[in-house]
């Protein structure tokens, strides 16, 4: 073992999400105290053109992981062409954000290799020759310690908007290696009968920096029009309550908590929402929180870093003026 | 239709949760407990599915301490059939993978067209166990599941799932592993009638040794990482209240705050 810190990403539609270079540049760190290579792995079909993306974040050398197979993700085609990757240049550590697709992939490579993984991690170290990871556990309520063990390779999944991005350097170059995956039609399994795409220009609420959020205190589906306005200026996402969702104001892609997304925002702006322990435990790593509650007991009172006590229809609107009024200055 | 659910219990949402003073572990006494809240989506499915397909078989399958009992109890309740528990000193300190091939040793011998797990347990958040169980058991696996329709000829299902700003439609064969998501259905309650029953229903206790599992590969001794500190996350120090007149002047102090002192817009 030993052969490189390996960061995985799947692009999605020719796009590398911003996660894997919040990744590469705190792996860079680790990867210069053990003296060991940091290596980018892409993985798909036509993936070729983004392996320069890579090398201004640190990566010494880029697997370029293809096949004409590997057009869709579907879990049973990635894994195998990552897991021989893996089993091939035997790296000490594998890192991929916490991403829908790297949720539903890393465990199960872990699976097929016998490695030791931690899910949704908040940040990367070294105990010694030994990596670390810092994880939420029990929805936001503990954070846990956890050290991987010497004796089977270590797979971290990173949660997205938590490690920060290094400023690119453009004069750094990396090797770059082309992998032809080995992947037949016979181990792909599922069939993608249909991608049916919401809100094509949302960011999605997990790595989304900014999000608006509303809940109860909305009132019903209309009254997400203001926040649909203050998102515009902000360039945010909405999020919601679960009482939201549940009353059928949002789809249940927009819940925010235990039971919805886990976000992690550098502005969260929670209007009409109480702030129960299930909604903060999805949003409580978020850097700035503000509440726009018109009840000063509200629960959130206590879990925000500003908060407005004051009728959200009444305050909303305005603040939507005063943002756009500085953000033009 | 024959299905296996994984059900994990967990602490109530609500619970508190605290480190014991050297924050080797979480003190979990006086604690109440739930079945996982994504596990109730399963266990709804493969009634629903059972139903739908006019027999079959629900089958828990649950590892966990003594304790567990309660909420695999709550699950027969629900109206699964019958229950493995997996309970054994040799399982204490299993992580997600070591969890994935507990198990995949039970589930290994048993019957079944689908296995639900839910989309994650909400104790230890990993939402590791469905993809590694399915590649344990060299089944193909979907997750975050929201729709599940099973082909007329039971040989596969037509599932929907949510991806990034949408949604994917897949076609899995059978048997396969499903990780259920909020969405899905409405989880019943357990019935009064449903708790007597479920006193009397199979609830089968299961040790290591008789699933042909080496104590090596699961436990703390199979397991790839430890918790070796558990702390409590740092808590926000009381809220500025945005003082001003009218709606409008908070608004514009509020805006104002964040650009200049907290420096996030
Ligand atoms: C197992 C379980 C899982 C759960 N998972 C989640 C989850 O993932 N996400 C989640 O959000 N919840 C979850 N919940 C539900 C959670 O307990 C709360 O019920 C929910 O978060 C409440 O939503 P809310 O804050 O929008 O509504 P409420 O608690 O009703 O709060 C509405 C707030 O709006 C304020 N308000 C009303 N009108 C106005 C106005 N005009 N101007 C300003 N303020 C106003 C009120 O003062 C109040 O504080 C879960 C619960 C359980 C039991
Ligand atoms: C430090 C530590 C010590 C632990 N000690 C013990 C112990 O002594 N004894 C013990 O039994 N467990 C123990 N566990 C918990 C157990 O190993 C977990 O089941 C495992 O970590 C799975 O991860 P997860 O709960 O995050 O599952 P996830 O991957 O988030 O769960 C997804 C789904 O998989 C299924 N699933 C997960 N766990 C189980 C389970 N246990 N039984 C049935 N289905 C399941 C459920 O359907 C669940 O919804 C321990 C965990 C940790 C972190």
């Amino acid at each position: 073992m030993g052969k490189g810190i390996f960061v995985v990403t799947v692009p999605d539609q020719g796009t590398i999400r911003k996660v894997a270079f919040e990744i590469l540049s705190e792996a860079r760190k680790i990867a210069t105290a053990k003296s060991e290579p940091l290596c980018a792995v892409i993985i798909g079909k036509g993936v070729a053109a983004l392996a320069g993306k890579f090398a201004p974040y640190g990566a010494d050398k880029v697997y370029v992981v293809e096949n004409d197979l590997l057009e869709n993700y579907t879990a049973d085609g990635y894994a195998k062409a990552l897991a021989d990757l893996i089993t091939r240049e035997q790296p000490s550590i594998v890192l991929a954000g916490a991403t829908v697709v790297g949720k539903d992939l890393m465990p199960k490579v872990a699976a097929r290799i016998n490695a030791g993984m931690a899910a949704d991690c908040t940040a990367i170290g070294l105990d010694g020759d030994a990596f670390t990871v810092k994880r939420y556990m029990y929805s936001g309520k503990m954070i846990a310690d956890v050290k991987f063990q010497a004796d089977k390779v270590a797979i971290a999944t990173i949660r997205p908007n938590v490690l920060i991005a290094a400023a690119p350097d453009a004069s750094k170059s990396a090797e770059v290696v082309n992998v032809a995956a080995e992947v037949s039609a016979a181990d792909i399994r599922v069939k993608v009968l249909e991608v049916v795409k919401g809100d094509a220009g949302k960011v999605d609420l997990t790595e989304a920096e900014v999000i608006v959020s509303g809940g109860r205190g909305m009132k019903d589906a209309s009254g997400y029009g203001i926040l649909e306005d203050l998102a515009k200026v902000l360039g945010a996402t909405v999020g919601a309550s679960r009482a939201a969702v549940d009353a059928g104001w949002r789809p249940v892609s927009d819940q925010v908590g235990q039971t919805g997304k886990v976000v992690s925002a550098n502005l969260y702006i929670a209007c009409g929402i109480s702030g129960a322990i299930q909604h903060y435990a999805g949003m409580g790593t978020s850097k700035v929180i503000v509440a726009i509650n018109k009840d000063g007991e509200a629960p959130i009172l206590s879990k925000c870093d500003y908060a407005v006590i004051d009728d959200l229809f009444k305050v909303v609107p305005p603040l939507t003026e005063e943002i756009r009024k500085l953000k033009a200055d | 239709m024959n299905s296996i659910v994984c059900l994990k219990q967990v602490p109530d949402t609500e619970a508190q949760i605290l480190a014991t003073p050297d924050g080797s572990d979480v003190k979990l006494d006086g604690v109440k407990f739930i079945i996982s809240p994504y596990d109730e989506y399963g266990i709804e499915e493969a009634l629903l599915q059972k139903e739908k397909a006019g027999g079959g078989e629900v089958t828990l399958v649950s590892m966990g301490p003594a304790r567990a009992v309660e909420a695999i109890r709550t699950g027969l309740a629900m109206g699964a059939d019958k229950a493995v528990h997996l309970d054994d000193e040799a399982f204490n300190g299993s992580d997600a993978q070591a969890a994935a091939k507990a198990l995949a040793a039970q589930i290994k011998g048993m019957q079944y067209d689908i296995i639900y797990c839910g989309r994650q347990a909400i104790d230890d958040d990993q939402s590791q166990v469905g993809p590694a169980l399915a590649e344990l058991l060299g089944l193909p696996h979907t997750s975050l599941v929201t729709k599940v329709e099973v082909a007329a000829d039971k040989k596969s299902v037509k599932v929907n799932r949510q991806i990034v700003g949408g949604e994917e439609i897949l076609e899995i064969p059978l048997p396969c592993v499903l990780t259920c998501q909020k969405g899905l259905n409405e989880p019943r309650y357990a019935s009064l009638p449903g708790i007597m029953k479920a006193k009397k229903k199979p609830l089968q206790p299961v040790k290591a040794a008789e699933i042909g599992i080496d104590a090596g590969t699961v436990g703390a001794a199979g397991s790839g990482t430890r918790v070796v500190k558990f702390t409590a996350p740092p808590t926000r120090t009381s809220a500025k209240i945005i003082s001003g007149e009218s709606p409008e002047e908070k608004a514009a102090n509020l805006a104002k705050a964040l650009r200049e002192e907290a420096k996030a817009i």
